[in-house]
């Protein structure tokens, strides 16, 4: 016989497309899913550095020049529980939320005016071909001609900080959105300002974060260095004043406190705000893998 | 037996009974390069009615997706005019609402429902519960209330394009444009799509247009069929009544083999 013939696989039911899920999925092994959690790695990487730091302070005995962990730790809690460090961290963020704020609101207004007209455009790219190179720390000798000893001088540092990080991310992120995207909000008629918030904004979403992430990175460097120069108001300063002043005290387990409070606040805006942010949004979204 | 008819470009517009909803007059569309102009169609003429499953087909090079953006508004004809229920074209607008051949055009922070909610409440201003039945509805239709609730990015092609179809029809629309809609798939889901998309409009008889590069796809899913030549895009002829062929008399693959001498016959004369 010559017409083609079908032969069933009799024991494969025909199922609908979807009947089928679960046997096809499997649960991976508790290790498995243990390793795959970042911040539990990272946790046990810190914890091991934190060992070999113990170890090596102790083998060292020079408390002038490298304190124990230990000590740190100690002195740290001390000043929480004097409330000093407290209140210096509620300064230094303080200042930091304000200029943040500031620098943010700025670039969406430069951004916004980019996308829609061409001599904002222009604008924004010589502004931060011109500003994006200066570090933010340069001005702050003028910035304390301009404003005098006190927390305005900071603001102007900051905003400059992560001004022009956002906007230039910004920008090339609305730039980066897919002709179809655009279509598509042109096909529903959006135009102007709710188009850029309905359509561009989340869908440049992730290059905003990363500015965002890279501004606030800026923005932490530069106000404890700033600060380091000045405190706030007389005998008040932030965290950066309160290093500088504990070394002319030779107070050295309180400078490493210091110098620690500082790298837990960065850790924990990186890790927790930043990515908790991520995770809800761009995670969620399959922007990023 | 009723036949497929091929009809030569003169006398495609026979004095029609009642106002065409899209009628494209003499339309010529030009768009710039870098260092280049290029004419995509010159002189392109015909008519859209009520509840047409309208094909413009050709090879790649002969403007269809270029007319089908210019009837989408995101392009202005350099000359002659495109109606749309006597209004000219002018902009995008949500009475015709586009589905591309790009996965993208889903907005990935939007799940599956709100994806074709959105239009529903921007465009349409509908309130949110009303907005939500439609949406779901129309979801139901293409098959993927399962999904509902799920993002783009874990989709597959085909459930991706068929959310863009649920988006375009809910909104319902004047007029559905799709340009390529089943290009990107394989072969296995662009059958089903057809079926589909067949079976859709057999419920709702919305009228779309359909722009597509295989010969197949066009005789299965249209009653009418522009013919385009490419470099520049002109209209060759046009098939009436494709609907009225069958796949067991063998009509369908004559036809088929019509328009495949058509499109790749060089001289002018009649094929054959």
């Amino acid at each position: 016989m010559l017409s083609p013939n079908i032969i069933m696989a009799s024991e494969v039911e025909a199922t609908k497309p979807y009947d089928n899920v679960r046997p096809v999925e499997q649960k991976l092994s508790s290790f498995e899913t243990l390793w795959g959690i970042s911040a539990l790695r990272k946790g046990l990487l810190i914890l091991v550095l934190a060992v070999i730091w113990q170890v090596y302070a102790s083998y060292l005995d020079n408390p002038l020049l490298f304190p124990t962990l230990s000590d740190t730790i100690l002195t740290l809690i001390d000043r929480f529980a004097d409330g000093t460090l407290p209140a210096r961290i509620w300064t230094t963020l303080q200042i930091l939320f304000m200029g943040y704020v500031v620098g943010t609101l700025l670039a969406a207004l430069l951004t916004v005016l980019a996308i829609n007209t061409r001599i904002g455009t222009d604008f924004l790219e010589t502004m931060t071909a011109m500003f994006n190179p200066l570090p933010a720390i340069s001005l702050l000798p003028l910035a304390l001609i301009w404003f005098g000893l006190g927390a305005s001088s900071l603001v102007f540092v900051l905003v400059h900080s992560v001004l022009w990080a956002v906007a230039l991310n910004t920008h090339s992120g609305f730039l980066g959105v897919s002709r179809t995207l655009r279509m598509v909000g042109a096909n529903y008629g959006l135009t102007g300002i709710s188009y850029v918030l309905r359509i561009l904004v989340p869908a440049a979403f992730p290059s905003i974060l990363t500015g965002l992430k890279i501004g606030w990175a800026f923005a932490w460097r530069t106000l404890i260095a700033a600060e380091l120069v000045f405190g706030v108001s007389s005998g008040q300063g932030g965290l950066g004043w309160f290093i500088f002043e504990n070394r002319n005290l030779l107070d050295i387990p309180a400078v490493f406190a210091g110098l620690l409070t500082v790298i837990i606040i960065g850790l924990i805006v990186e890790n927790l705000v930043f990515q908790t942010i991520e995770r809800h949004t761009i995670q969620k979204w399959g922007m990023k893998e | 037996m009723m036949q497929a008819t091929v009809a030569r470009a003169e006398p495609i517009v026979p004095a029609p009974e009642k106002a065409p909803l899209l009628s494209v007059d003499r339309v010529t569309l030009r768009y710039k390069t870098p260092n280049l102009l290029i004419t995509a169609t010159e002189d392109v003429s015909f008519d859209v009615r009520q509840s047409d499953r309208f094909v413009l087909l050709g090879p790649s090079g002969c403007g269809k997706s270029t007319l089908l953006k210019a009837v989408g508004g995101y392009m202005t004809p350099s000359s002659g005019s495109i109606h749309i229920n006597g209004r000219q074209v002018k902009c995008p607008g949500p009475d015709r609402m586009m589905v591309f051949q790009e996965f993208d055009q889903l907005m990935p922070w939007k799940t599956v429902l709100e994806n074709v909610m959105f239009p529903l409440l921007v465009a349409r201003k509908m309130p949110k519960a009303e907005a939500e039945a439609l949406a779901r509805e129309y979801i139901d239709k293409v098959k993927l209330t399962r999904a509902i609730d799920a993002y783009p990015h874990t989709l597959s092609g085909g459930m991706k394009q068929r959310v863009a179809i649920a988006r375009g029809m809910a909104m319902q629309p004047d007029i559905l444009l799709m340009d390529e809609p089943f290009a990107a798939l394989d072969a296995l889901t662009r059958r089903q799509m057809q079926d589909e998309l067949l079976q859709l409009w057999e419920d709702t008889k919305f009228t779309v247009i359909f722009v597509t590069h295989s010969i197949a796809e066009a005789i299965k899913i249209s009653n009418r069929i522009l013919l385009l030549s490419p470099h520049p895009g002109r209209v060759k002829a046009e098939v009436v009544d494709v609907d009225k062929v069958s796949h067991e008399d063998g009509s369908a693959a004559a036809l088929e083999r019509d328009i495949h001498n058509l499109l790749f016959s060089h001289e002018t004369g009649h094929k054959e």
